[in-house]
């Protein structure tokens, strides 16, 4: 599979949706504070449908309070605050009565995976079910499917019954995949999947976002460079809590930046 | 090259001197416990029969048995815990799960561990004031009861409270990133994997609550009966009054039967603490992480 669309025909590996595709966000001028200290300023950016969106940067760049702000996560941390705009589809999130419609649309993944205390179905069964999904038949289904698009299924599928948490780490991050695909999100997050998964998960997971690409947009905040070079159409720098560049993947990867930081980064220079 | 240096044989020495004292320290903590067990054991032992369980005190208290006592003691407890566990629970979920993290929640945790270091006997006298004489309900075992609950509160909070935040914060920012309510979090992951320690700290709280003599001396138990109360507005005995009473207040009470008393009342302890520690390691087998 890896192979297949490593293969892909259409202009290069990292072919994304031109500049006329839809637009799913719209970021406008968002801040994120925890109490007295900023964390993010003044970022402005859009994210096109179809796309992977790959956001690399240095520890503390505020790369996280990002996805944390567009997944309205605030609510649940009295010292984080949020400012600015994040319009989805055109609306402002803010505005949106039910917070978890939010969290529905924008699935997240976690650096580290976190098996749920449930077994691997009830892990992947667990969205469902909260939003009243009960039947034992739809439910097989999804798991099912989410399990299969996550590069999940043919390892567990003899033993959905055993707990999530006893999964290795590779494969209890593809089950957070799993569980975060079981919303039907049509916009995907993953903050540094790959922390804690050694290089052959990381590559299957790779494999599944550029197939999950087809289906839903992907925002990819990586502390692999080269991870955002393989997979993401468009690429924006985080550094200390500014978005520093946005630019094509291929651009900036073969040197056409705007700024110097920006190429030392992405060779390696500092970060 | 791995041959040990003078400073090698130093730092081992010195080891080897505070293991040493720590063990001695671990000794001397368990002596007592084992010499009252066993002081109690062999002069309380003759006294218990199912006669002393299940008979009335006879003869102004110097024979017979203490049924009343037993059963006011348990009464009195599982009244108290009807009171404190679900007020306790549920605020101790509201404290660790809901309440944001400001200066009026921190005065409130203060105040929680202020309580829980009240002495008995101003919990005691608190009862009288509160609920013997504004509420009315006179020396009562509801009375008691309340006195008793109020007493137990804030450690029920805190037990509650430790065993909640001893559940992983990443399992509830996960159930909230797949949209899950505060609600539904709690009660699908953060309470079923805490449950255990909850029950353990209710426990274990229980037995404390069993042994207390201040709170209940002025609320609502009896020096004694000569009959079962009726309803919870009455009085009642209890063991631990009881015990007071038969060692101190009563003249020619043969010596076996406050021993007696003492080793049923530790008895009730053990056996609950039992409970508990086995209880414990019933659900941490089911722990799923």
């Amino acid at each position: 599979m890896v192979d297949q669309l490593r293969s892909t025909p259409t202009g290069g590996p990292n072919a994304g949706p031109g500049k006329g595709a839809p637009l799913v966000l719209q970021i406008k001028d968002l801040g994120v504070r925890y109490g007295d200290k900023a964390a993010l300023t003044g970022v402005s950016l859009d994210i096109r449908e179809n796309e992977i969106f790959g956001i690399i940067g240095p520890a503390n760049a505020g790369k996280t309070s990002f996805l944390r702000a567009v997944n309205r996560m605030d609510e649940f941390d009295s010292h984080m605050h949020v400012s600015g705009e994040v319009l989805y589809h055109g609306d402002n999130i803010r505005n949106w009565r039910n917070p978890y419609a939010i969290r529905r649309r924008i699935g997240v993944v976690f650096p580290l995976p976190v098996g749920l205390p449930l077994s691997v179905y009830e892990n992947v069964a667990f969205a469902p079910r909260i939003r009243g999904v009960n039947t034992k038949k739809d439910l097989d289904i999804i798991v099912e499917r989410c399990l299969r698009r996550a590069a999940l299924w043919d390892e567990v599928k003899d033993r959905l019954e055993t707990l999530g948490s006893l999964l290795s780490g590779g494969q209890q991050q593809r089950l957070t995949i799993a569980r975060a695909l079981s919303q039907e999100p049509t916009i995907l997050m993953l903050d540094e999947f790959s922390i804690a998964v050694d290089p052959v998960t990381t590559m299957r997971i790779e494999a599944v976002l550029k197939e999950l690409k087809h289906e839903m947009t992907i925002i990819l905040v990586t502390n692999l460079v080269q991870q955002a070079n393989r997979l993401a159409d468009r690429t924006a720098l985080f550094l200390n809590g500014r978005c520093h560049e946005i630019g094509d993947t291929q651009a900036l990867f073969s040197g056409h930046v705007q700024h110097p930081e920006t190429k030392d980064y992405i060779e390696g220079r500092f970060g | 090259m791995f041959t040990a240096t003078s400073l090698n044989e130093r730092n081992d020495q010195v080891q080897r001197r505070f293991r040493l004292l720590f063990l001695v320290m671990t000794l001397l903590l368990v002596l007592p416990v084992l010499i009252i067990l066993t002081l109690l054991v062999v002069r309380g032992a003759p006294a218990i029969s199912l006669e002393f369980l299940l008979a009335y005190p006879k003869s102004g208290m110097t024979a017979g048995g203490i049924f009343p006592a037993l059963l006011g003691t348990i009464f009195l407890v599982a009244m108290a815990l009807l009171f404190s566990v679900p007020l306790g629970i549920a605020a101790a979920i509201y404290l660790s799960e809901y309440a944001p993290d400001n200066w009026l929640t921190r005065i409130i945790n203060l105040a929680i561990i202020n309580l829980a270091g009240v002495p008995s006997i101003v919990h005691a006298l608190f009862g009288v004031g509160a609920f013997v004489i504004f509420f009315g309900f006179g020396t009562s075992i509801l009375a008691a009861s309340l006195t008793l609950a109020i007493m137990t509160l804030p450690v029920v909070i805190v037990a509650t409270r430790e065993s909640l935040q001893a559940v992983p914060q990443a399992f509830r920012e996960a159930c909230w990133a797949l949209g899950a309510t505060k609600w539904q979090t709690i009660r699908r992951i953060v309470l079923p994997n805490s449950i255990s320690g909850i029950l353990t700290g209710v426990i274990l709280e229980v037995s404390r609550t069993a042994g207390e003599t201040a709170p209940i001396m002025f609320t609502g138990a009896a020096f004694f009966l000569p009959f079962l109360p009726e309803s919870v507005y009455d009085q009642t005995m209890a063991l631990s009054l009881h015990l007071f009473v038969v060692a101190t207040q009563v003249p020619d009470v043969p010596d076996h039967l406050p021993y007696g008393v003492a080793l049923v009342l530790v008895g009730i302890v053990l056996i609950m603490n039992a409970t508990s520690i086995g209880f414990r390691t019933y659900l941490r087998g089911k722990k799923k992480w």
